[in-house]
């Protein structure tokens, strides 16, 4: 059983493993399930990933209006070629987007690891697959890596907003996708763990600021950036960089930002985007009630 | 460790907007009703922090009061919840408290009909994981770390002894295990934490013994 992500890929490294595979025979181990069982969640995770995607790529719109159809106007941008960052980031983004529109609309999506970072694991994935055209057993495992990850962070920090901010969200989400990204593309565990430190570090410090309390601004544009942010950390890992603090201690330090982070800017919507004239304006609008009492 | 599942992580499907204020929310309800073991005519729901502050916004009345219907973190009735509790004729009142409590993400809730009532407090962790830390004015001090349950029942001498011996039958080890009552001979709660998942079949055995009102699991 690994504690952190120093032992995750000592155990992956000295056995030869991927990380995706410490993680499934933990699992095992953990819950007593069969392979077959874990294997066939998973894939039914997968699934509902992949029908939110599309769902979101047709075009949906929330109830309060706030959010819906930047998938679709990304998308649309692609096809046009005229793009100035990249095809794929620009896919895992729309798609990342395309995730939390659904999610915002009530939508139905798997949480990964919580529903108002839902976008960023499920976007590179679909973005990445275009590219390392994986199996759909590549596909699940990129999950089980991504998770490996996640259930690190869970344990040794969090992934609540209310409890430490966007960084344990979209932080938690984007260095997971990172690493994920760097097994399906052949890279070693030791540089998925740099990818997921590499990524965390320009997260650090993210409030969770909702607007009117909506997980949706800026959490939409939130998920496209921590996908963006991915895909380039996955990238440089895999160009032999790495981060000279070890990724535990990035976690760890995220974990201490967020005890230190004020209440205002851990899921209140009191501070931050939350508090400024529009942000107030739309809170206003969507519930009815006037700016005085919100003051 | 909190989370013990890579489910825990990747999961729950879910309607949206959020896993801890949504699902989480959802899940402290239909653990209220799971323990109540029936539809309540009515509920009382009191948030704190993050939850008093967000609640319409992410949707937590609507999620809790799915969970009280006893829809799972993915029926998309859930939605509708609200709408569905009132045709049934289930009155729910949402407090916003402004008290501090230990986690921001905090519910009470009570729930009851003309038979009784059940008040629980329940926190969302995050990721959709939830802790329930209070029943019925009993403190729960469940660690996290290992599958519960949760056993409500008579202050009778022998109760104990006859929950430990269906577990030993089962080859059902306890890691831990806790017992309060309110009153001499009035209701109380055991809480046990053990090291494997158990099966309904157990639940059911335990809730046959003499004594015995109420067996739920409590950490999947």
């Amino acid at each position: 059983m690994f504690r952190n992500v120093a032992e995750l890929v000592e155990l992956a490294e000295s056995q030869g493993k991927k990380i995706s595979q410490v993680m499934i025979e933990q699992e095992i181990a953990v819950t007593g399930r069969t392979l077959e069982q874990v294997l066939n969640q998973m894939d039914k995770n997968l699934e509902v990933m992949e029908k939110a995607v599309e769902r979101g790529l047709k075009g949906v719109r929330s109830h309060s209006g706030l959010t819906g159809g930047d998938a679709v106007l990304l998308q649309e941008y692609i096809k046009k070629g005229n793009f100035l960052s990249g095809e794929i980031i620009l896919d895992a983004v729309s798609k990342a987007v395309a995730t939390n529109e659904v999610n915002a609309a009530m939508g139905t999506i798997c949480a990964t690891p919580t529903a108002g970072s839902a976008g960023v694991v499920p976007g590179t994935l679909f973005a990445v697959k275009n590219k390392l055209n994986p199996t759909r057993e590549q596909m699940i495992e990129f999950l089980f890596a991504a998770g490996a990850f996640g259930f690190v962070v869970a344990n040794n920090a969090s992934i609540s907003g209310a409890a430490g901010g966007c960084q344990a969200e979209v932080g938690s989400a984007a260095g997971m996708a990172a690493a994920a990204i760097v097994e399906m593309a052949g890279g070693t565990p030791s540089q998925s763990a740099e990818a997921m430190a590499i990524t965390l570090k320009n997260m650090l410090g993210l409030v969770c600021d909702p607007v009117a309390g909506l997980v949706e601004v800026p959490c939409v544009k939130r998920n496209a950036m921590g996908a963006a942010n991915a895909m380039v950390a996955a990238d440089m890992a895999l160009a032999g960089i790495t981060s000279r603090i070890p990724c535990d201690e990035v976690i760890d330090a995220m974990y201490k930002i967020g005890l230190t982070m004020p209440v205002g800017l851990r899921e209140t919507a009191q501070g931050g985007l939350a508090a400024t004239p529009t942000g107030r304006e739309l809170e206003a609008k969507i519930f009815g009630i006037s700016l005085e009492s919100k003051k | 460790m909190k989370y013990k599942s890579i489910f825990d992580i990747i999961g729950p499907v879910m309607i949206g907007p959020s896993s801890s204020h949504t699902a989480g929310a959802a899940r402290i309800g239909r653990m209220a009703r799971s323990l109540f073991n029936r539809e309540p005519k009515w509920a009382e729901i009191s948030f704190y922090g993050s939850f008093a502050k967000t609640y319409k916004g992410h949707g937590t009345d609507v999620a809790i009061a799915g969970g009280l219907l006893d829809f799972d973190t993915d029926d998309e009735r859930i939605i509708q919840s609200l709408d569905i509790a009132e045709e049934k004729g289930i009155k729910i009142a949402f407090i916003e408290e402004d008290a501090i409590t230990d986690h921001p993400n905090t519910a009470r809730v009570r729930i009851g009909d003309e038979i009784g009532e059940l008040e629980l407090v329940g926190i969302s962790i995050g990721g959709g994981k939830v802790e329930i830390t209070e029943l019925n004015g009993f403190e729960l001090r469940l660690s996290g770390h290992h599958p519960a349950i949760l056993v409500v029942h008579d202050d009778r001498y022998g109760a104990i002894a006859a929950v430990a011996n269906v577990l030993t039958k089962h080859q059902i080890n306890i890691g831990h295990m806790d017992v309060s009552r309110k009153e001499v001979g009035q209701m109380a709660l055991m809480t046990i934490e053990v090291d494997q998942n158990i099966d309904d079949a157990v639940l059911e055995e335990l809730t046959a013994l003499p004594n015995i009102t109420k067996v739920t699991k409590i950490v999947e």
